[in-house]
């Protein structure tokens, strides 16, 4: 089959590979027929996560037909399904209390050394991301070997097309997880960095919670745009302070709730910034944390920090007196996909969520390649890209 | 991903570290919870007790103590989850346990169980017709609530003798503690989901299939 596979910084390309099979009775194999970009793929693409290979098969959104079954899968060939990028055993301690994103058997023993010394604890298996989350081949391929079936997949019905469910297998309940992090009261005002795919879902999701204002901070005006058309007002960082502003635009208190959806790749041309870059570029591994850093000065005391963006080592200078000393909350995690994919489902139904607004490229698998150096230098642009296997390439 | 041989070898040895006991051990196995002033295991303590390498580890399995007490006891299921068992014989008061070396080799260790409380614990010790000295303890405790059972598997052992032993004591030393915990999170992960977790794309890539086919 074909598989967009991982060969080093900014060099992905399309592969073939051998196809997938049933290993355990709880498998199933499903062949793709939607994939997207995430934002987290562009730290693959960029280098900052450790421990992926070369070969290794990317992509963790994806959805598709059964074509396939272990006799244990609680799935039926045919069907058709998304399928949650964090795998989950649905039988250890985490499963059962649904923090799924926590799962301590997805991640093959031999490979949880890795991340437990980084964080003290192993991390669960998640498709296409390093084999510090288990090495699994992902979901941008043509076929995909997906573990414990009968725990993860979420059954679509036929009228909803992909474009309309697809996002369930990640930024969407990323981005409601984000804003149900940020415990939003009916009154709030709640500031969101990052106007990428996971920042608008959490946007509309604040919205959909009652926040009384949502204010979006990004820099590309298109996405301000879209940002602005769910409903939130706008601070584009280039020109504003945005401190200031949040403070002005909150009467004075400071925001109630703040959500870094940006995560570990913030742009910014502080000196702090700066630095920061020019540290990760050498391999000394500092996250920039530059949207984290200004999202806690900007929060009010007792306010909540929610972290939806991705980091994955150390940062520098971090504002631990500022959290301290105004008595902060704070809330991240990978998201606990299972937990919100019924609910979510049924809000894409009843059209409380729309989730196709933000998809601007549609492209055969075999343009992937150009899809990531797209969605990364194109930004403004390309705010989501779905890879479809089963589309003509001429074109 | 492919397991070269040198990682093999390195594996291969680790099995054999997992199965390897002092004469003294069972006498340390005795005290080997507390041993200082505090409540933490032994083999937690930054410098521990006695000359015996001392390991272990503990995992919380969401399933019945009797349950995980009868699989483990029935020693003939531990192949399915310690990766360096080959086989197991038994026969009687003993079993045979066939365990892989280097070089595609195995050596042979006959065992015998020195403790065994029913759904509480099971030790087991080598004989003198062992090609080589092994021992290990696995105790099976109610965890709080509906969090199923702490199952903490304890091994001590010494380096082997010999020249090559010595050259080897390195690896001995390290390796039988990643190997112990490996083999320790299969038995959950079994337990739990019914199935050993692999990312393996098919089914030649899993580590079974590649040991098999390394010999």
């Amino acid at each position: 089959m074909k598989a967009l596979t991982w060969h080093g910084t900014h060099d992905v390309r399309i592969d073939t590979v051998d196809d997938p099979e049933i290993i355990n009775s709880r498998d199933a194999i499903i062949k793709i027929t939607s994939t997207a970009i995430c934002g987290s793929d562009l730290h693959l693409y960029d280098g900052v996560i450790p421990g992926v290979m070369p070969g290794d098969v990317l992509g963790h959104e994806f959805m598709g037909e059964v074509v396939e079954i272990g006799k244990d899968s609680t799935l039926k060939k045919g069907q058709r399904v998304v399928v949650p990028f964090t795998i989950s055993c649905g039988g250890c301690f985490h499963c059962n209390i649904k923090q799924y994103s926590a799962c301590e058997n997805s991640n093959p023993a031999e490979k949880q050394d890795m991340s437990a010394t980084l964080y003290g604890h192993p991390m669960a298996g998640l498709f296409g991301y390093s084999h510090l989350t288990g090495g699994y081949s992902g979901g941008q391929a043509e076929y995909v070997r997906v573990p414990y079936s009968d725990v993860g997949p979420i059954v679509v019905p036929d009228h909803l097309e992909d474009d309309k469910v697809l996002f369930l297998s990640d930024i969407l309940p990323t981005g409601w997880m984000g804003a149900e992090n940020a415990e939003i009261q009916p009154d709030d005002t709640v500031a969101v960095w990052g106007c990428g795919p996971v920042g608008l879902f959490a946007i509309q999701s604040a919205i959909v919670m009652g926040a009384s204002k949502v204010i979006a901070i990004d820099h590309y005006p298109n996405r301000l745009k879209l940002a602005e058309q769910m409903g939130a007002e706008t601070i584009d960082f280039r020109k504003t302070n945005v401190r200031e502003a949040l403070m002005e635009m909150s009467g004075g208190i400071g925001v109630d709730a703040v959500i870094d959806a940006v995560g570990m790749e913030a742009h910014g041309f502080a000196i702090d910034n700066m630095l920061d870059i020019a540290k990760q570029k050498v391999g000394i591994g500092a996250d920039r944390a530059k949207a984290l850093k200004q999202a806690i000065l900007a929060v009010r005391p007792g306010g909540r920090v929610s972290i939806p963006g991705v980091y994955g080592g150390m940062t520098d200078k971090f504002p631990l007196g500022a959290l301290m000393e105004k008595g902060l909350q704070v809330r991240s995690g990978q998201t606990h996909v299972q937990r919100y994919t019924k609910d979510l489902l049924e809000k894409i139904e009843d059209g409380t969520l729309d989730t196709t607004f933000m998809i601007s490229h549609r492209l055969p698998l075999e343009d992937a390649p150009r899809g990531y150096k797209c969605f990364r230098e194109e930004q403004n642009e390309w705010t989501k890209v779905v890879l479809k296997p089963d589309m003509e390439t001429a074109r | 991903m492919r397991d070269d041989n040198g990682l093999r070898t390195s594996a291969s040895i680790a099995g054999i570290g997992l199965a390897l006991g002092g004469a003294a051990f069972g006498a340390f196995l005795l005290n080997r919870r507390k041993g200082g002033s505090d409540d933490a295991p032994a083999y937690t303590r930054k410098s521990p007790p006695g000359e015996h390498a001392a390991i272990g580890r503990t995992v919380t399995i969401r399933k019945p103590r009797a349950e995980l007490y009868t699989y483990w006891r029935d020693f003939n299921n531990l192949p399915k989850f310690m990766e360096n068992l080959e086989a197991i014989r038994s026969h009687g008061e003993t079993s045979t346990w066939v365990i892989k070396a280097p070089g595609g080799t195995t050596v042979d260790v006959v065992t015998k169980v020195t403790d065994d409380c029913e759904n509480e614990r099971i030790a087991w010790a080598s004989t003198d017709q062992s090609d080589i000295a092994t021992s290990g303890r696995v105790e099976f405790a109610d965890a709080p609530g509906d969090r199923g059972t702490r199952v903490s598997l304890i091994m001590s052992y010494d380096p082997p003798g010999g020249a090559a032993g010595r050259a080897l004591a390195k690896l001995f030393l390290r390796e039988p503690e990643v190997q112990a915990r490996h083999d320790l999170k299969r038995f959950k992960a079994l337990m739990e989901t019914g199935e050993i977790t692999t990312s393996a794309h098919r089914k030649d890539q899993t580590r079974e299939a590649k040991q098999q086919e390394n010999g």
